[in-house]
């Protein structure tokens, strides 16, 4: 029944149909907090992924973390760690699973969850203040997670 | 944390007004009152977490923008009502006579049992005692008299009742500050609490003290209310927001006046 509605809302929102059945959010299982399985079947586009970290509509990830990697990034936040080095500490599958879910691996985490589309207390429409109906849009899309995780995959030190 | 110290710390300063009548030193961090004692040792107004720049705007009345907004407060405390005939000033003289007022507010209205905010006395006033329509909450009208009334208060430390018949209305709002609305899942704690001091992309996190309200916003040029900032900051979150004035945002504006217990009334602040 969920799902169902996650991909009648999917459609509405006029999402197209990728050819791989991509994992839905609610879908996506987590083993101690990482996930294995790409969740388009496809590899990431690491430049994309920049894009979508440095944007404040989509990850805004600079917005509570530092990454010298990116040193063109204006006035980043220093709420979570800084992300260099990310890949020497983490997998791939645990990259992806913090990024979908955060709180899956930091209990209680204050960094949000990327990919999830219900449980949530007045869930509203974006930044608009008015009510949303669950399940919402996640805040990435699984391509841009995807992207997301490949690039922190190039954060090596 | 690679950005240091030097990030997270409210800046050191005092801040003396110098206002028509001679200057004021405000007490802009003190210690936390009792029911906080476990959570910070020391509360801080948000004045500390600004830019040297806008710190100083606030040190004169002359520089401070949200003064303007008092003066006409004070045309408007003067003004007949085209509705009934009677003012303000008729009944209340002078807006000194509001002195104290705003340092113990929110509270339980004796007469009504009812939580009251400053919008609502106003508005009783407004619409039972001059026969008006209630003004919007966030009406400039509204907006100017806030202004004026709370600088009557200026200096005086923030005091409001959190026992009694507030004990009710003061849980409810404990408890909204610690829950994590919306779809980025963030409770004004999570911000306020934990992460005060910390930067939040270009954002100087202060704890998210209501002691400087309403406040003159350079963003905005414009005067904003305490309940319009928490209905912004839980917009934020991604969440349905509540509207100003709602019972929910009434009871928060207690809770959070509560936790600046001790700080001065700063009238019209001035923040970025
Ligand atoms: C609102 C704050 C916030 C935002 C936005 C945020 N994070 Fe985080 N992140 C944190 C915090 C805090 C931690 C530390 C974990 C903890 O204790 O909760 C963290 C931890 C991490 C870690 C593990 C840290 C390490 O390197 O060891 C990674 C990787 C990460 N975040 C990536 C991201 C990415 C990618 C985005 C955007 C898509 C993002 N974060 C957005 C707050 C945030
Ligand atoms: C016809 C008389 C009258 C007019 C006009 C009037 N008031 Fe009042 N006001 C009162 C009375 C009476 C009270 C209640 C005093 C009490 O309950 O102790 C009151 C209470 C208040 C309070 C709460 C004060 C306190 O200490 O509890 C505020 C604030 C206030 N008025 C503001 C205003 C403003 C602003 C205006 C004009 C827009 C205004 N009043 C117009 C008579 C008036
Ligand atoms: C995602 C982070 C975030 C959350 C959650 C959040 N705020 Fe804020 N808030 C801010 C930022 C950023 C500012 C502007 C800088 C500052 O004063 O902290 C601010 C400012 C404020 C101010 C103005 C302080 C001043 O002196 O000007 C108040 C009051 C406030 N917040 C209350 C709240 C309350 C109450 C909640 C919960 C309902 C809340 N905030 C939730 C980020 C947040």
């Amino acid at each position: 029944m969920a799902k169902r509605l996650w991909v009648a809302a999917a459609i509405l929102a006029g999402h197209s149909a990728p050819a791989f059945a991509e994992i839905s959010p609610v879908d996506v299982t987590f083993a101690e907090g990482a996930i294995e399985q790409s969740l388009t079947g496809q590899a990431g586009d690491a430049a994309s992924g920049a894009k979508v970290m440095t944007t404040a509509a989509l990850g805004n990830c600079v917005a509570c973390h530092v990454i010298d990697a990116m040193p063109d990034v204006e006035f980043p936040g220093n709420i979570g760690p800084p992300l260099d080095g990310a890949a020497d500490r983490w997998s791939e599958a645990q990259l992806r699973g913090i990024v979908v879910n955060a709180k899956m691996t930091f209990e209680g985490s204050f960094m949000p969850a990327f990919y999830k589309s219900a449980g949530y207390i007045r869930p509203g429409d974006t930044y608009t203040g008015k009510a949303a109906q669950e399940p919402l849009p996640p805040i990435l899309t699984a391509q841009q997670v995807e992207d997301v995780v490949a690039y922190l995959l190039t954060l090596k030190e | 944390l690679s950005l240091g110290a030097a990030f997270a710390d409210p800046v050191e300063d005092e801040l003396v007004v110098t206002a028509e009548d001679g200057e004021i030193t405000l007490v802009t961090t003190t210690k936390a009152p009792g029911h906080l004692a476990e959570t910070f040792d020391t509360i801080w107004s948000g004045w500390h977490f600004r830019e040297d720049d806008t710190r100083d705007l606030q040190r004169d009345d002359f520089d401070n923008p949200g003064m303007l907004f008092a003066d006409r407060g004070l045309d408007r405390w003067n003004a007949k009502s085209e509705a009934s005939g009677a003012s303000c000033a008729g009944c209340h003289e002078g807006p000194e006579s509001m002195k104290g007022l705003r340092a113990v507010l929110p509270r339980v209205d004796a007469k009504t049992g009812k939580l009251m905010i400053l919008e609502d006395y106003i508005n009783d006033c407004v619409t039972t005692r001059m026969g008006e329509e209630a003004w919007g909450m966030t009406s400039g009208k509204m907006k100017d008299m806030l202004g004026l009334i709370s600088l009557q208060s200026r200096g005086e430390p923030v005091n409001v009742a959190i026992d009694g018949p507030a004990a009710e209305f003061w849980a409810k709002g404990r408890e909204m500050y610690y829950t994590r609305y919306g779809q980025l899942e963030m409770a004004c704690a999570n911000c306020h609490e934990q992460n005060a001091g910390m930067m939040i992309r270009a954002d100087h996190l202060s704890q998210g003290q209501v002691n400087g309200f309403p406040t003159y916003r350079l963003k905005d040029a414009g005067m904003v209310t305490a309940q319009q900032r928490f209905v912004g900051c839980i917009r934020d979150t991604r969440a349905e927001t509540f509207k100003a004035g709602s019972d929910e945002l009434k009871a928060l504006e207690l809770y959070v006046a509560s936790r600046g217990n001790g700080l001065s009334v700063e009238g019209i602040s001035v923040r970025h």
